[in-house]
Order: C-alpha cells, then structure tokens, then sequence
C-alpha cells in the first residue's frame, strides 16, 4: 500500500470517514459540471427533496453539444438547446456560477476550470467526465464520476470510494524534436495497456514531466483515463505556481504563500512508498499515432501496423477486429495513410500552447486538396487569445476552418462528425469505434503538429519531415 | 433501498476486450435530459453493423438477466447512460474478466452488481449459456459463486462494493447526506475553502 505520497496526503485531508460498507466518505473540493452527465442528477435531487448544501463548490459550462459554427440561441439542435436549457435553469435555481456560452469564459470544463485557477494543487476534483483526470497536472486528486455520483456530490459534496493503489510512472531526458506531451502519454498507454492502470492513481514523475509546462501535463494527465487510470498527477512545483498565479480564482497576496507553503507539504516524500513503479526513457519516445480501435494500439510514425503475431494471444482478437475496422493492413506502414479530415481541439489538445505549435508547422503551408481541416479552441478564452495572437489567419491562410469553442469532433454531441467510413487524423483523446459520429468513421490520434503535417500531405506524416 | 444477494435469470454472452462506453451507448444518444428510452439503443452501432446477429438482437437472449462479457468491459467516457442503457434493456448483473473503473461505480449506484471471475471461467460461462440459453445463471454475493447448470466457477468483487450491496447500501446518496456535520468538520479542516 502506498505511504507518503500527494496521492495519500490530499486523500487523507479530504477523508469525511468509513462507512459501512468499509468505503471512504471522501469530500470534494471542486465539482465541475456540464450539460450530459448533469440533468438526471438535479432531476434525481428533485425527487428526493434534497438541496446542494455547497453551491459555491460546484461550477458548470456547456461544451459537449455546443456548436462550433452558428451559436445563436436558440441553437438549431433542439435537444442540444433543451439541455443547455436545463443546465441554465438547473444553476438558476441552486446559486451555481455557470460560465454560458457568450460570456467570455465558456469552454471545455477542463480547460476553462484550470485557465481561472479553480483548480489548484491539494484538491480533489470530481465531475462527470472521465477526462476530469486532467486538472490532476496540478496536483489535485482529479476524476471522472457518473450521474448518481454527480447527485451524491451536489447533495453532500462527497463520495464513497475505495481508494486506489498509487503507480509511480517516470519518464526522464529530453523529449527528442517533433516529440509532445501527447506522444508521451501515447506511449506509455501503448507501453502499460489500456487496462493497465485500472485500481490505480497514477503519478506522472521524472525529468521530462519537471520539464514539461502546464499545458504539457494537463495533456498527459488527460489521458490517464485511456490507461485505465481513472487519476493521474503530478506533482506540484514552480511550473505549477508560475501558471497559476494571478489567475482570477487563485489564491491572492497573503494567501498566496500559505497555499505555496500547504501545496509543497504535499508533494510526494522522498522516501514515499508506491504499489508499483515504472521507468521509461524520453529517447525511445517517436511521434506516435494509433492505427487500431484503441488508444493502446499506437505506434511511431516511422512504424507499421504490428502483424498479429506481436500481441500476446489474448490481444489478437481485437487486432484483428481493429485492422477490419481500419481498413488498415498489418505490415504496412503507417505514413502515407490517406486522411479526409484533420481536427485539432478537445480537452486533450485544444489549449493555447498547441494551437501555437500548431499554427508553427500551418504557417506559410496549404491544407492538401480534398482534405477537411479545422481548429476548434479549447475555450473562449483560448480562442481570444489566438486571434489576439494572429493564429486564427494562420490557420485560415492555410485552408483550416477557424470555429468557436467546444468539444467538437472529439465525441461528435454537436454537428461536427464524420461521414461513413471517412478516416481523420485527429488532436483528441480516443479512437474507438463510431467516436467521431459515424459508426464507421476511423480515427487516427497524434499530437496537433502531426494533424497539420497530416493536413499538409493528405496522409499520415512524420512531423519531423516538416521541421 | 433493497439488499442484494442473489440475481437469478437466463444470460447474455457479449464477446471481445476492451468494449467501451462508446460501444455500449454511442453519444448521439446522450442528447436526453432522462434516461428514459435507452435500453433499446443499447450497442445501438454494433448491433447495426451485426444486422440483427449481436446477442442483444438474438431471439434466443430476448428477456436475459445476466451479461457475460471479458476484460476492461466499459472502458473510456464516464457516461452513466452505458450501465442504465443496459440494465433498462433487462441485466440485473454482470460477470466479466474486468471492469473499467468508472463503470464499476456507476453499476454500483445504480444496483448492477459486476463480478469478475478467471478468463477461463468467463469463457467457460459465456460457451455454457450459448450452449443452453434457457438455462439459469445464477450470481450469489454471499458464495461469491456464479452458477450455469452444471457450471459454477468462483467470482470476486471489491469488498466495499460487495458489502453495500448485501447490506442494501449501494445508493449512498442518504447515508453521505446523513453525515453532513462530519461533513462540516473535514470542510473546515481545508484550508483552500476560503482562499477563494
């Protein structure tokens, strides 16, 4: 069991205590909600009498069913319209700050909460999204729940949980060029499996995470998820505080040193005891891209497609599934595969920083013909500061459509989709089958500056051709 | 809040790791404000792709009680619609390799309990109800076995989990609501509560 880690700190504080089942009553410091995963928890609220006994702990915003296009009210979507609705009247009703669609501070629920500094080292953070394992970058105890734990939270602003073992997951050196945080969670859920962190928290560790910035752990930690790890975390440092600092809702002169001093008391001890540890090298780490049907099967660009014999026997069946559904054959490599449509955006990849390393590699290039390329900023915010920036005509001057902020493509809630068998090279978090809103649509995951090498050629490319 | 400790009925077998909530539930079908409905679009794509041949479909699994599935069943999004889909479909438990984590709990609050059992014996139950759809599969939380005619195999489930459902607990909403002054006392000991 382990001892002395941020994992068994921020726990402890946070443990209300045991119920009878023998679970942990755990309280959350924050809990963020949007409008899928929200409306039958109010209604369930509704039914019994109950009240939300902390309002100020909860904040909400819409991003899955938004539109990236035309967002006038009401939207053309009717039942996307009738959940922003009850989302509205939901907060309305039990004093919940809501940041709605126009008000500057919409986006997704995971980049809008760490961009106003709700989330802060120490917390646990909860919300109905299994991509909540992102605000874990800051050394939050941070995952997705579902409904009913979405009612047991504004209820009582807890949870019973079991609590999880802890995985040390190093990664150390530096990251070769044309290599991101994204190929590096690629890699080690490609490494530990899907299934790999299931029971476990893991902590992200080593050189490359110290030197990775805020935005390149966010990305790491939000993947956690597609490992099987429902939370993952880093632990909090300077990086940490220098993003955080002066945000809106971050602690403010005095209360900035406590919180400095309360933060650094619950980084991981020296002598901290994991259930596991795990060593990888930075240098192994490619630009990498999946080929299959989940985000375990990746691969370096510079790879092909693994025959079955390379999977233990129990895996063949799913690759065979996977190569089916792909239409990809074994063997074969992996550049050079004709893509329809490029995506970059999500909780995984929509933030500022990729959108600059993005528009780097767009810059002064063409999208190939027949392709369909668009960026999707992660937040209003992201997408005021882009333009602010000039990214958007980057973008625009090389044939990518610039839209508002959303989840988008990712899941596919809104009117972006795939249409039948189309393949896209994509910025976002899971390639499953029928994600991108056609039940044959193909997804190929890579980092942002892998889609527009993507977008460029019209087929899987090794960004480092274009650097 | 009912106790749970035996779910008794005819089983489903659905093959293959890794199936995720995607699979079970696709997103189009989260654009709803209840959950009324979903147990029809439960594997809504796959059971199109199959043209009537997933076991959802199959005349002879019409009325199941128990899903048998494989490792890292209900994988990716949190999506509390994939266990509601499939238990408003008819399934009272399931039996796999695996659970993905979010998943699990979700069954939990919602009343499915979901066993975990060898690759083999999955394997063995899910060949045992193709073989003889008609028969009982039986789920015992107090043996921690799982029964197919002449089949029982050992199952497993994380002792919390398994307790809350004996002891008619697994809706926690009342009891977390009950400790609400103990509540106050953890909220108080944070520091970060009044920072903001």
């Amino acid at each position: 069991m382990s001892k002395g880690t941020l994992f068994d700190k921020v726990w402890d504080v946070h443990t209300v205590g045991t119920l009878p089942s023998g679970q942990t009553q755990l309280f959350i410091g924050l809990h963020l909600i949007h409008e899928v995963t929200s409306p039958q928890a109010f209604a369930m609220l509704r039914e019994r009498g109950l009240k939300v006994p902390y309002p100020d702990r909860t904040v909400a915003t819409v991003d899955h069913i938004v539109p990236t296009e035309n967002q006038a009210r009401p939207f053309a979507d009717t039942l996307a319209e009738q959940m922003l609705q009850a989302l509205e009247q939901s907060c309305k009703d039990n004093d919940i700050r809501f940041n709605n669609v126009g008000s500057g501070k919409q986006g997704i629920v995971h980049v809008i909460a760490p961009e106003q500094g709700l989330t802060q080292p120490g917390m646990t953070i909860a919300c109905g999204d299994s991509h909540t394992s992102t605000h874990g970058a800051f050394g939050a105890i941070s995952f997705g729940i579902g409904t009913s734990q979405v009612r047991d939270v504004l209820a009582s602003q807890t949870l019973a949980l079991g609590k999880l073992k802890v995985r040390r997951v190093e990664v150390n050196g530096d990251l070769r060029p044309g290599v991101y945080p994204k190929d590096v969670i690629l890699y080690i859920i490609r490494k530990l499996g899907v299934k790999g962190g299931v029971g476990f928290a893991y902590e992200f560790a080593g050189t490359t995470f110290e030197a990775m910035s805020m935005e390149g752990r966010m990305t790491a930690c939000n993947m956690s998820i597609e490992g099987g790890a429902r939370c993952g975390y880093v632990n909090p440092d300077k990086v940490t505080y220098d993003y955080l600092k002066g945000r809106e809702s971050a602690p403010q002169d005095e209360a900035w040193d406590k919180a400095v001093a309360w933060w650094d008391s619950l980084r991981s001890d020296a002598d901290a005891e994991y259930d596991d540890v795990v060593v990888f090298d930075a240098a192994e780490i490619a630009p990498t891209v999946t080929w299959g049907i989940t985000p375990g099967q990746g691969i370096g660009v510079d790879e092909t497609v693994p025959t079955p014999e390379k999977f233990e026997e129990s895996d063949r069946p799913l690759a065979r599934e996977a190569y089916n559904y792909m239409q990809l054959e074994p063997g074969k490599a992996i550049a050079g595969t004709k893509v329809d449509v490029c995506f970059i955006g999500s909780c995984t990849n929509g933030r500022l920083s990729d959108l600059r390393e993005a528009a780097k590699f767009a810059q002064g290039r063409q999208v190939a013909a027949g392709v369909k390329a668009f960026v999707v900023p992660g937040s209003e915010a992201v997408k005021e500061q882009a333009e602010a920036e000039g990214l958007d005509k980057v973008f625009e001057a090389a044939g990518f459509e610039w839209r508002n902020a959303g989840c988008s493509m990712c899941l596919a809630m809104n009117p972006d989709k795939l249409v039948g068998d189309q393949i896209s090279a994509s910025s976002s978090n899971r390639n499953f089958k029928g994600r991108q809103g056609s039940s044959s649509g193909r997804t190929l995951l890579m980092s942002p500056a892998m889609v527009v090498a993507a977008a460029v050629n019209g087929a899987v490319t090794d960004v480092r051709e274009l650097l | 809040m009912s106790q749970i400790h035996q779910i008794a009925g005819r089983g489903i077998p659905v093959k293959g790791n890794d199936i995720d909530t995607d699979r079970i539930i696709p997103a189009r079908f989260l654009r709803c404000v209840t959950f009324d409905g979903l147990g029809e679009q439960a594997f809504a794509d796959d059971r199109q792709q199959l043209g009537g041949a997933h076991p959802f479909d199959l005349e002879q699994y019409q009325g199941a009680q128990v899903l048998a599935v494989n490792a890292n069943f209900g994988c990716g999004s949190s999506r509390e619609h994939a266990p509601q889909a499939i238990a408003r479909w008819g399934i009272e438990a399931i039996v796999g390799e695996s659970f993905a984590e979010i998943f699990f709990g979700n069954c939990v609050a919602i009343g499915v309990p979901c066993v975990t059992a060898s690759s083999k014996d999955v394997a063995k139950l899910q060949a045992a109800i193709e073989a003889d759809p008609t028969a009982t599969v039986s789920v015992d939380l107090d043996t921690l076995q799982a029964t197919c005619g002449e089949l029982t195999i050992a199952v497993t489930m994380p002792e919390g989990a398994r307790q809350s459902f004996r002891d008619g607990l697994w809706d926690s909403c009342g009891q977390l609501v009950d400790r609400a002054e103990s509540v106050k006392d953890t909220a108080s000991a944070l520091p970060y509560l009044s920072w903001a």
